[in-house]
């Protein structure tokens, strides 16, 4: 499904226009827009999640369509459809005192790293739109971008919360990358590459051939990797950014309307990603977890989206059961208690290959 | 460790905030995310309780008493009838007794419920204080069974209530307790023990003892802070004085004494207390009785005055009315504990970061109706 396929095909089918660079674009927007309709869906139904598992958790219904009226669809299907409607339908609001072009550019700049970050990401075994040889790499990088507009929408929105807000983001994201990325160091010193595909590839064989199980030092790593990236993206216990009992809103509270929703979009579309990656470095991706059974094409997409939802679930979970962290403890965890495990960490991977071998 | 020094800056907490609690404003001088200096600004809510007071009969205070720290409104009740009664040498029956110590407490538990579960929130734990509410739900329903009314119960009259008890409130106050008392354990293991919230609190905003006496705070936040003070044992009103119950102070149970754990934790151990006292009443509440027995024909309090407290949820609540021989009190000042409790926060606030702030704002579990009366 990569690119270069798609390029082929349009070729042989539009044999008049062969080669012509028109086909080369028509090649890459037709995965972006593939890509654009499954993010908004995947964001309808893990909304729809959030809300169900969060009434779960607090003893309450949540969204429902029992009784009279159906007002939210069966089971309150709809509710993540209406609450999409009510932000496309609300006023778009910018504060005059605001700076205008960076206000508006930030949202867009955050969709664009979360939307970025998907293009590496494998879905099966054929089933990527770009199949780098840094993949892994790319998507630490593009995760980067975030922390830019969060600055520019805590900067350019002339209030003192978002700033607070987008200056806690910053700090944070920055910090979090380097346990992320040292963490995910082990995993490429394993499978001895940085492509996605490859590092999956290298897990084939069932559950026990997964690289978290492939060393007693790598489910440190998985730990580590997975709180960072709860920090990442502003998940409980690290949404300080935009806590909302401390920051009103954090650097969100003068966006309204369709802008609002572009950042929560970013939001769980980076909850995908960070998700995806987990399951493709320490899950296995799309292999299964049962050596030579259910491992053709289609139980793969399944097995890595299986993978995915698991760990978004618990991130929910996570959310609605602990605090949140002060920003002072946020970067003692980060540096103090990460940062040197991680790396200790990775001479420990290092010295059991030597020893037990891979 | 070097500390940077860096422009400092003015940021207003409220009057619209939702760590507030309600409408008030904190005016904050911060350097970066250190708070220097905490500055609250009342009368947001400021309804001119104590002036209407003067203008209606004693009777009609009663309904603005309810209004003034709208979660514990029977406590509320109570302190001002028992104020009255004394003025007016009424002794009501034991019956009227035990119901209004049923009533308090288990509104002491409502209120409780509702602080804790607040806290927990400007922590930024959103679970607990919904499995808080659920349970003060119940309470409210047992309110609403017997006055009809859920937050504003107008419920306690001067020499006796409005309503007697309906049939089947003792059973389903039983039930309610059985049901209880287990979930207060859920709680504790679910916010008290957990890592984050100690890391949070304990140790944070400490309230020395010296300080709280100095500045009159009182109830559980006096208490946290290790001085063991309930009117309700030592200086006992209506018939606490025939009940076994402790007072739980603050210990440092993972921090130091006066923190903000302790004050979350005085208030959990608090229920547990309550619930003995409503064991107690509710098997000792006389059958007979008629709670409109002692009720005054006319409410004309003799020429004089008295000051009165009561341990309200959140401290010592003092009336002191004045009496001119009519039906309608010359002066009525309320004394609030929560007025008391958040005067203290630029003492113990100052010199944190802006989280801890607003969770000490928290753990001080101030009601605005209440301070602006």
């Amino acid at each position: 499904m990569t690119v270069d396929l798609i390029f082929d095909f349009l070729n042989q089918f539009f044999t008049s226009l062969s080669g012509n660079e028109f086909l080369l674009l028509v090649a890459i927007l037709i995965p972006c827009v593939v890509l654009f309709g499954f993010i908004t869906i995947y964001a309808l139904v893990v909304i729809y999640t959030e809300l169900k598992v969060s009434s779960f958790i607090q003893d309450k219904v949540g969204p429902m369509g029992q009784g009279v009226g159906l007002h939210a669809g069966k089971w309150g299907l709809l509710q993540p459809i209406a609450d999409a409607l009510k932000l496309l339908s609300k006023e778009d609001i910018i504060p005059s005192s605001a700076n205008s072009p960076l206000f508006v550019l930030a949202p867009f700049m955050i969709f664009v790293g979360a939307f970025i970050s998907f293009v590496a990401l494998p879905f099966g075994d054929s089933i990527i739109i770009a199949d780098l040889n840094i993949g892994i790499f790319y998507i630490l990088g593009v995760g980067s971008l975030a922390v830019i507009s969060l600055i520019l929408a805590g900067w350019s929105s002339n209030n003192k919360w978002s700033l607070y807000g987008g200056m806690r983001s910053a700090a944070q994201i920055v910090s979090y990358e380097i346990p992320a990325g040292i963490s995910l160091i082990t995993v490429i010193m394993l499978a001895g590459t940085l492509n996605m595909q490859d590092i999956i590839i290298y897990q084939q064989g069932g559950i026990f051939n997964w690289i978290l199980f492939d060393n007693p030092f790598i489910p440190v790593a998985f730990v580590i990797y997975f709180i960072s990236a709860l920090a990442e993206t502003n998940r409980t216990p690290f949404d300080l950014p935009e806590s909302e009992s401390e920051l009103v809103a954090g650097f969100v509270t003068e966006y309204s309307g369709m802008r609002y929703a572009f950042f929560f979009l970013s939001e769980y579309a980076n909850m995908f990603v960070v998700s995806a990656v987990a399951a493709t470095g320490f899950l296995g991706g799309w292999q299964s977890p049962f050596p030579n059974a259910l491992n053709s094409p289609g139980w793969g997409v399944f097995w890595m989206m299986g993978k995915t939802f698991f760990l978004i679930f618990i991130m929910i979970w996570i959310r609605w059961t602990v605090p949140r962290l002060r920003v002072d403890q946020l970067m003692n965890v980060c540096w103090k208690v990460f940062l040197p495990i991680g790396l200790v960490n990775i001479f420990g991977v290092a010295i059991w290959t030597v020893l037990f071998g891979g | 460790m070097g500390v940077v020094h860096g422009e400092e800056m003015v940021l207003n907490i409220g009057p619209q905030h939702p760590a507030t609690h309600g409408v008030l404003r904190l005016q904050v001088r911060t350097d970066g995310e250190v708070v220097s200096e905490v500055t609250p600004y009342l009368g947001y809510l400021h309804r001119c309780f104590e002036k209407h007071c003067e203008n209606v009969t004693y009777e009609q205070v009663i309904p603005f008493t309810d209004r003034c720290d709208y979660l514990a409104s029977m406590t509320n009740n109570f302190g001002y009838v028992v104020a009255m009664e004394d003025l007016m040498d009424i002794k009501v029956n034991e019956r009227v007794e035990h119901i209004r110590v049923i009533m308090a407490e288990l509104q002491r538990i409502a209120s409780h419920l509702l602080g804790l579960g607040a806290f927990g929130l400007d922590i930024g734990a959103f679970t607990p204080f919904l499995h808080m509410l659920r349970d003060r739900e119940r309470i409210l329903d047992l309110f609403e069974m017997t006055c009809g009314a859920r937050l504003l119960y107008n419920y306690m009259w001067v020499g006796g209530l409005s309503h007697d008890l309906p049939v089947g409130f003792v059973e389903s106050t039983y039930r309610f307790l059985d049901y209880f008392e287990p979930k207060i354990d859920e709680f504790v293991n679910l916010l008290v023990h957990n890592k984050i919230f100690v890391e949070r609190t304990a140790d944070v905003g400490r309230l020395p003892q010296d300080v709280a006496i100095s500045y009159g705070v009182s109830g559980p936040n006096l208490r946290a802070s290790g001085q063991k003070w309930d009117l309700r044992k030592d200086d006992p009103y209506s018939i606490y004085d025939r009940f076994e119950f402790d007072i739980p102070v603050g210990e440092g149970g993972k921090g130091s004494v006066g923190d903000c754990w302790d004050r979350f934790y005085v208030r959990v151990l608090e229920m547990k207390e309550s619930i003995k006292i409503l064991r107690q009443a509710l098997s000792s509440l006389p059958k007979e009785g008629d709670v409109y027995q002692s009720l005054p024909k006319k409410i004309r309090p003799p020429i004089g005055s008295i000051y009165k407290r009561t341990e309200s949820p959140r401290g010592d609540l003092g009336y002191y009315i004045e009496s001119d021989g009519t039906n309608i009190p010359y002066r009525l000042k309320m004394r609030s504990p929560a007025f008391t409790a958040l005067s203290v926060i630029d003492e113990i606030a100052a010199g944190w970061l802006l989280s801890d702030v607003l969770a000490i704002l928290g753990s001080l579990d101030i009601v605005l109706g209440e301070i602006d009366r």
